[in-house]
């Protein structure tokens, strides 16, 4: 009885976990990320595509380079020559050149901070974010996006994606509203862009909490402990009631 | 050799023991462990539910301690705020742990304390001479809920600046005072850095200090009543020649034995959350939380934390705000006026009527419904069952009189069943 209510509570309690991470409007299905922050060469692609074509815009404020170098496995020689190019220092943090006064003239906007957004928006959004845009020559920038109507983004990754647009016998998209076509190919194919995108979100998801692998590696070894003495303490509480009857 | 280790023990015990004397001609030490903890007769077969007090305890000193750790690196303004917290996630050793522990702290406490008050309702905890143990015990609920509510604004996201504003605009509903009352409680027009630095008062010393007053005495007065157990007899009708119940057994070593285990099976579930789901999906912690406070663009639905959830959901059940607001503070207070709502005299579920039990499973599963429509958008359906399982969250206690009058119980038994 006690047991069978102990496993009721714990599985509500887990099972509140397991929900999934928030849809945006629109009738479109997003596409799991499947990233993985394990994978330490893609967190160093990541990296150099992050500094290379999101950083000039967006900063990651609360984010150490030297964390970063840490984290990812690179000396500090390698940390400076792969990504840092504007005569930071190791301990400064990721923080773009742009102003928000300025972005707020050219954009509309200020660029949000990178350090939480894989947290705030989930990375499957971003994923498909990064994926969503097409050309469009009614926005400010020409490009427009699947799940941010009218982003004041620009299509910063449209060399290797190329350029797609909304025409009338497009290959549809998974709403079946807009029908996307390639209409000037990019240097990657659709698999290759994928995965440059899938490298990005998973540093984003990485800078989001760098700790999250160590984290979880605690767990295991604290969990394991509190097992241990779970049987000790069940040990010590039968020989302590042994004659209670 | 072994003569001298004896003398030596020996001579440690005498003075351990004259120190003892020491003490206890100027403070009641002994006195004290004697009545709490040694001599204090709780019933043997207590079950699963009665864990969740000591639970709390540990809970609350888990909050205490991370507490503090957390104040040494948190800075209380609207400039610093939410990138102090992300300076004690990433910068500060060990930071994040102590992050989590009391942010998933903060939701284990209020699971601890739901379920140690559904034991109440269970076993009839609440009834005479518990009566005031039950009050102590809804003073000590209020607490946590404005512990709670001060404490989430802290971060400085974007849900904490958003649920902060929609809490406060509460008080303003209220006629003729509403508005002059809530920018009291603001500091200002609007919730701002002095709003903030006021709530940071109220979470790190005054609500913590009421609190451990208020379990002390919660303590206090259960241990001059006596526990309660699942049968809901009392067991001091029963003693034997030496004056001590029959059926209880000391708090310590026995039930002290008994609630490490709870306490180390509770640390696994709660680890479980800490390092692998410290989110919790969005329940735990937000994800618009993690978005810095921002005056000009509201969250794209805004939901209290879980714990609140089921008085949110009735709040928005009624069609004004006022009325609301009214109705909300009903299903918060209500509960206070148990023990004299409540007319059967027997306390344990196992021997009341099919009335109580059928009153009881409607008015938990319109806790849990309403909870869970907390979360949801105030639209059509979701409306309308609120507005349903509110009825129901009500009845439960406005009709309690009339059908706990004349319930037909089980015949209680004289000695606890193990």
């Amino acid at each position: 009885m006690k047991l069978r209510l102990g496993i009721v509570v714990a599985t509500l309690t887990l099972s509140m976990a397991a929900t999934a991470q928030h849809a945006p409007a629109g009738g479109l299905v997003l596409e799991p990320a499947d990233n993985d922050v394990t994978d330490t060469a893609s967190l160093q692609r990541g990296a150099k595509y992050v500094v290379n074509y999101c950083l000039g815009c967006h900063s990651a404020q609360y984010v150490r380079y030297s964390q970063v170098g840490a984290g990812l496995g690179l000396t500090e020689d390698e940390l400076i020559e792969n990504l840092m190019f504007t005569g930071e220092r190791p301990f400064d943090t990721m923080q773009s050149a742009l102003r928000d006064e300025d972005a707020v003239r050219w954009f509309g906007v200020a660029p949000p901070d990178l350090s939480l957004i894989a947290r705030s928006r989930g990375t499957d959004y971003l994923y498909n974010f990064l994926r969503g845009f097409y050309a469009d020559d009614s926005t400010l920038t020409g490009a427009n996006n699947l799940w941010l109507d009218n982003t004041a983004m620009p299509h910063v990754l449209w060399q290797l994606q190329g350029i797609r647009r909304a025409t009338e016998t497009g290959e549809a998209e998974s709403d079946g509203t807009l029908h996307l076509e390639t209409v000037r190919a990019g240097e990657l194919r659709a698999a290759q862009y994928d995965d440059v995108v899938r490298d990005i979100v998973n540093f984003l998801d990485y800078i989001g909490e760098p700790m999250q692998v160590e984290r979880q590696a605690l767990g295991i070894r604290v969990i394991g402990f509190l097992l241990l003495f779970l049987v000790l303490s069940y040990m010590l509480k039968r020989e302590i009631w042994k004659d209670v009857h | 050799m072994a003569a001298r280790e004896s003398d030596l023990l020996g001579r440690f015990n005498r003075n351990m023991s004259s120190l003892i004397d020491w003490i206890d001609t100027r403070f009641p030490m002994t006195k004290l462990i004697k009545e709490h903890a040694t001599e204090y007769y709780a019933s043997k077969n207590f079950n699963f539910w009665y864990g969740f007090g000591v639970l709390a305890t540990v809970v609350l000193i888990l909050q205490i301690v991370t507490g503090i750790f957390l104040t040494m690196n948190y800075k209380p303004s609207a400039a610093e705020a939410f990138a102090s917290v992300e300076y004690i996630m990433r910068d500060v050793e060990w930071g994040w742990l102590i992050r989590y522990l009391h942010s998933t702290g903060a939701s284990a406490f209020f699971v601890v304390v739901y379920l140690h008050m559904f034991r109440a309702l269970l076993y009839g905890s609440y009834k005479k001479p518990r009566e005031l143990v039950w009050l102590i015990g809804m003073a000590i609920y209020l607490c946590m809920m404005a512990e709670g509510f001060f404490g989430y604004l802290l971060p400085w996201g974007n849900m904490s600046y958003w649920g902060a504003q929609v809490i406060v605009s509460l008080f303003g509903a209220l006629p003729v005072i509403g508005e002059g009352l809530a920018e009291w409680i603001r500091g200002d027009f609007y919730i701002s850095d002095i709003t903030l630095n006021r709530f940071f008062a109220f979470h790190v010393i005054a609500v913590p200090i009421m609190l451990l007053l208020l379990v002390t005495v919660h303590i206090m007065a259960l241990h001059e009543v006596g526990s309660n157990n699942p049968d809901g007899i009392e067991i001091k009708g029963h003693k034997d020649a030496n004056g001590k119940p029959i059926d209880g057994v000391a708090f310590h070593p026995y039930h002290t034995s008994k609630d490490l285990v709870i306490i180390v099976v509770f640390a696994i579930l709660f680890s479980a959350v800490v390092f692998f789901a410290p989110e919790m999906g969005g329940y735990f912690l937000e994800h618009a939380n993690f978005d810095p406070a921002n005056s000009l663009q509201t969250p794209e639905h805004i939901a209290p934390v879980w714990y609140f959830t089921p008085f949110y959901a009735i709040l928005r059940a009624f069609p004004s705000k006022l009325g609301g607001v009214v109705l909300m503070g009903l299903a918060v207070v209500l509960p206070i006026f148990l023990p004299w709502l409540d007319r059967c005299r027997v306390k344990s579920i196992r021997y009341r009527g099919w009335t109580y039990k059928l009153a009881l499973t409607a008015f938990a599963t319109s806790f849990l419904v309403l909870g869970y429509l907390g979360l949801q958008p105030a639209t059509g359906g979701y409306v309308t069952a609120a507005r349903v399982f509110t009825i129901l969250y009500l009845a439960f206690f406005i009709l309690m009189p009339f059908y706990t009058r004349n319930e037909r119980t089980k015949p209680v038994p004289t000695r606890v069943r193990t």
